[in-house]
């Protein structure tokens, strides 16, 4: 057991102990979950997901990101297969200053291709372009039985796949349809919101015209301006929009901060949270248009801050984020005011309009309202407030995504993800004993 | 699996009548869904305490187990992991015993050892070895203060309090990074069943006070908690005491 390690999701919570494995070919994995004891196995990538997804308390966890090979690339249609231990990080830097980009990013670039598929990842361009699953053309992936299959979207399993938690097997590559760009940059437009409603109805008139959207709220502004928020919505630069000196497809991000590993509790309380609420409102342009932004800037600006998630303490955080239809809209209401009531410091709160859902029965995106919160674990009171929030989704018809979660109570799942029998179905199929565990699918009965 | 704001699904309580471990239970069922799996000698109060629990929701399943039995303690542990994951165990059982008694009667002191601390190492171990295997979990072991400092007036029950606690101490050192947890809970007098016959000492606690410091402790990982908190003060000064002079108190 002393090759045991202690593995937690990004959000630092809940560390459990596992064999952690290195693999380096689809046949190490095959190996692997042929070899898995009765606490089973599941792939972990760059450990991104915020809750408990890609740890397996007792049993083995594949390590995947030695797994990174890309098979091939073709210039002229955008399309690339590469193994699923690849970041998206390492696939822009190769791809970028080809004029193709990912065609789905989510706030860091640090996910691989496998945890993109098993999370079923979204971005600020959900609304237009929907979740990551929908730009994969094929997909390998090792099953119980230790084979390697190769799936297409034709196939049942491939979407029990996208957004399946590693549940199904261990995806060991990816062929995925990238999206053409001119430039490395995007242009923006920002505005400041007064309040929810002014956030939530410039969103409504105006999110067709953009490629990304997302608004950050205030949690902490009160009384008439709860819910207050910047809207930053943005396309991909053309090519005149830029200096002619300029180097179009130039992309060289840096991490030029890093978070030590220990730092003391309570550095994010309920005053610093609100100071730097009031900084970030007032710093934003009440409006500015056409800023021409690099991607890193745009999409992945905590990327710029190595570890950030250590500024949370030992105890770590969690993140909670919700997913209501347009018929519950009030969901997102209610949730602003009772988290603004109740003090909640949230740093990170993100709204945003989502477009369809897709075919996979435990994807996490519908058509609707989502809203996306980090919380300190050591705010007094903050199960309850989750609680109540769970309820509030419930009723409204909406879910909330597992690939943050670490708390959800397990009655909940089966409303929540009403195709849940559907996916149990299919897993069952290929995996009748369930070598593919985890925490979350433990703690979920999943 | 513990949820990562500190809400077990399944606790193991050893001493199923144990007034502050059901304080525990208690607690976390009013929180959330909760399976317990009671382990205690058969009585009218275990299986009252296993009703209440069930009424109030919780899946209740009841374990026979007498701690001086050593040799049932590995079948017990196997069964009461035997239902899926322990997330939280609270090692619970232990008598008083009487001082005076025990110092005249030979059997009685000798109970008084294997219950409170031959008995814990035993159930200790198997417990702490079947959440190494499973790779998680959070065990409590209930000590005292009695352990800090043996009182001429309870000296007996003292030294297997602080035999235990130096096991407990031990024992989770020995597990930091094996994803299992040690809490080791040091309570000062506490009003109940076991003490009724008593007088209340200074800083005298509750059941239900000990039960909200031990979930509080064991949210934010600690490894040792005093109850009442000022107790971790106050038994620092006692500590260094001259002898004759810590002879002397009222005690």
């Amino acid at each position: 057991m002393s090759d045991r390690r202690l593995l937690a999701g990004w959000g630092r919570t809940s560390p459990t102990s596992a064999r952690l494995l290195p693999v380096g070919t689809a046949e190490d994995v095959s190996l692997a979950v042929q070899a898995a004891g009765p606490r089973g196995l599941v792939a972990r990538g760059l450990g991104r997901s915020y809750g408990d997804a890609a740890q397996d308390a007792g049993g083995v966890v594949l390590d995947m990101t030695t797994l990174c090979r890309v098979h091939s690339f073709d210039h002229e249609t955008g399309v690339v297969e590469a193994d699923a231990g690849l970041s998206l990080h390492a696939l822009m830097g190769m791809s970028l200053h080809e004029g193709w980009f990912v065609p789905v990013t989510p706030g860091t670039r640090f996910v691989t291709l496998g945890g993109a598929v098993a999370a079923d990842i979204h971005g600020k361009n959900h609304h237009v372009d929907g979740s990551f699953g929908q730009h994969v053309l094929e997909l390998s992936l090792v099953t119980a039985d230790g084979g390697e299959r190769r799936l297409s979207p034709a196939d049942d399993l491939f979407w029990a796949t996208v957004g399946g938690m590693g549940l199904t097997g261990v995806v060991t590559r990816v062929r995925l349809q990238l999206r053409a760009v001119e430039t490395s940059r995007v242009t923006v437009d920002t505005e400041r919101a007064a309040d929810l409603d002014d956030v939530m109805d410039r969103m409504v008139r105006g999110d067709a015209d953009y490629t990304y959207s997302v608004a950050w709220v205030d949690l902490l502004a009160r009384g008439r301006a709860t819910g207050r928020g910047v809207l930053t919505r943005g396309r991909h630069s053309r090519r005149d929009e830029l200096p002619a000196s300029a180097d179009p497809l130039s992309f060289a991000p840096r991490a030029s901060l890093r978070v030590p590993p220990i730092v003391p509790g309570g550095l994010l309380r309920r005053s610093t949270v609100a100071a730097f609420n009031e900084v970030w409102f007032r710093k934003a342009p009440r409006a500015a248009r056409g800023q021409v932004q690099g991607l890193a800037g745009f999409f992945h600006p905590l990327d710029g801050v190595a570890g950030w998630n250590n500024v949370y303490g030992p105890r770590g955080f969690v993140q909670y984020q919700l997913v209501v239809p347009e018929k519950g809209v009030d969901a997102v209401r209610t949730a602003v005011t009772l988290l603004s009531a109740a003090r909640t410091p949230s740093f990170l709160t993100v709204l945003k309009r989502f477009g369809p859902g897709n075919r996979g029965p435990l994807s996490f995106p519908m058509a609707g309202w989502t809203l996306a919160l980090d919380l300190p674990t050591g705010v007094p009171g903050l199960a309850a407030v989750l609680d109540r929030l769970d309820e509030l989704v419930l009723a409204a018809g909406g879910r909330v995504y597992l690939a943050k979660d670490a708390r959800l109570p397990r009655e909940h799942l089966p409303a929540m993800y009403p195709r849940l029998p559907e996916w149990r179905a299919v897993r069952d199929r290929v995996d009748p004993h369930h070598v593919f565990t985890s925490d979350l699918s433990r703690r979920l009965s999943l | 699996m513990m949820s990562s704001l500190g809400q077990p699904q399944s606790v193991l309580l050893l001493g199923g009548s144990s007034e502050i471990g059901l304080a525990i239970v208690d607690r976390y069922l009013a929180a959330g869904a909760l399976r317990v799996v009671l382990a205690g000698r058969p009585s009218d109060r275990l299986t009252a305490a296993a009703e209440r629990l069930a009424t109030a929701g919780a899946t209740v399943e009841v374990l026979p187990f007498d701690a001086t039995e050593l040799r049932s303690h590995g079948e017990l542990v196997t069964r009461a992991f035997a239902g899926g994951d322990i997330d939280v165990a609270v090692l619970a059982f232990g008598v008083l015993g009487d001082q005076a008694t025990a110092e005249r009667e030979l059997a009685l002191a000798m109970e008084v050892v294997q219950t409170n601390y031959a008995a814990a190492v035993s159930v200790g171990l198997l417990v702490s070895q079947a959440m190494r295997a499973q790779g998680h979990g959070a065990l409590v072991v209930l000590s005292s203060v009695a352990g800090e400092r043996p009182r001429r007036s309870n000296f007996l029950y003292g030294s297997t309090k602080a035999g235990l606690d130096a096991f407990a101490t031990g024992l989770g050192d020995s597990l930091l990074g094996s994803g299992v947890h040690v809490l080791v809970v040091r309570p000062g007098f506490v009003r109940g069943r076991m003490t009724e016959h008593l007088e209340p000492a200074p800083l005298s606690t509750t059941p239900e006070a000990v039960a909200v410091a031990v979930l509080a402790a064991l949210r934010s990982q600690k490894q040792t908690v005093w109850v009442p908190g000022s107790l971790r003060f106050v038994m620092s000064a006692l500590r260094h005491l001259p002898r004759p002079l810590f002879r002397r108190l009222p005690l």
